[in-house]
């Protein structure tokens, strides 16, 4: 495991955790949600096992961003890890690491578990086959 | 990746990924979750305002900054998980800096953390290098006439990181005191650094 950060002063930052708190005090979370902070984490990981190149990354996420500008009247909501994802998951399936049949395969038997499993326990009301709210909750 | 996967949640889509990703012995979830728990909790704005506090009580290390930044930031012990070269960008009363990345996000992680949603933002993305001025002033700094305004397009290859003006009144601080003065939006340099 190589240190990503360099942080060897520790020491310092405990000192200023008052006044200036890092990182999230001078500004937002830099994660909205679980799900971002793992897509982030996963391309660092794949990246520190060789199986990626950063810039080969980077030009998919360029491409993802910028294929969501071209088309941002008919796509949602601007996501920035949504690109970010959309970039791994191709560079994932261009690699042969993890093609987007076997994704959408896993998908697939994720969703289908008990809601109990469900990750980040985030709503999934579109949803209609579900069980009742509670239901899966027995065991 | 196709229209209906998109679709679909990402947070299955992540979970999906991982699953398969370590089940081929590609990753190890504990070095994933390692790098997320770095980047959140350990490596912030914190590693930049050090720098700022050094290169603002220390002319010989302003010096060696501007000139190299990538070794004088490494000379405190920060370094970048992506071997990315930081160039430090000197704000004075006569020239005032902004970092944008136009093309997709880059942004100097070993200073800063991560970037803030704004700054990842396609309207801050593109406004930025066409109107400044005009965006400098939403964050709440108007900047006089008589100051030029550069603004500077990070990419693979370049981080930029502003170095700012101290402000006044900070003449007694010490490094801890002045680092703990500096925001990070001061050293993309949508902000100036208040008197304490």
């Amino acid at each position: 495991m190589t240190d990503p950060g360099g942080h060897a002063d520790t020491a310092y930052l405990l000192d200023s955790a008052g006044p200036a708190a890092p990182p999230r005090d001078n500004g937002e979370l830099v994660f909205a949600a679980p799900w971002e902070s793992h897509a982030f984490g996963l391309a660092l990981a794949l990246r520190e096992a060789g199986c990626i190149v950063w810039e080969d990354f980077r030009q998919a996420l360029i491409s993802e961003i910028g294929s969501w500008q071209a088309s941002r009247s008919a796509a949602g909501s601007w996501s920035y890890y949504g690109c970010w994802l959309r970039a791994l998951e191709r560079l994932a399936d261009e690699r042969g690491l993890v093609t987007a049949g076997d994704l959408r395969a896993r998908v697939a038997t994720l969703a289908a578990r008990p809601s109990e499993h469900e990750p980040g326990g985030l709503p999934h009301d579109h949803d209609a086959t579900r069980a009742p709210a509670g239901a899966g909750h027995a065991g | 990746m196709t229209a209906a996967q998109e679709h679909l949640d990402p947070a299955l889509r992540v979970e999906a990924l991982a699953s398969l990703l370590t089940e081929r012995g590609l990753i190890d979830p504990a070095t994933v979750e390692t790098f997320i728990k770095t980047y959140e909790q350990s490596v912030g704005p914190m590693n930049g305002a050090k720098v700022v506090a050094r290169a603002w009580a220390d002319p010989d290390y302003r010096a060696r900054l501007l000139a190299d930044g990538t070794a004088a930031i490494a000379e405190l012990g920060f370094k970048g998980p992506q071997g990315e070269h930081i160039v430090v960008l000197e704000n004075t009363p006569a020239v005032h800096n902004v970092v944008v990345c136009t093309l997709c996000s880059c942004y100097p992680w070993p200073v800063l953390g991560l970037p803030p949603s704004w700054y990842k933002d396609p309207s801050y993305r593109s406004r930025v290098v066409r109107e400044p001025r005009a965006v400098l002033a939403e964050f709440g700094l108007e900047l006089a006439d008589d100051v030029a305004v550069k603004v500077f397009d990070s990419s693979s290859e370049v981080r930029y990181m502003v170095l700012p003006e101290r402000p006044a009144g900070t003449e007694g601080m010490s490094e801890e005191e002045l680092a703990a003065l500096v925001t990070r939006d001061a050293m993309v340099g949508v902000a100036a650094v208040g008197a304490p």
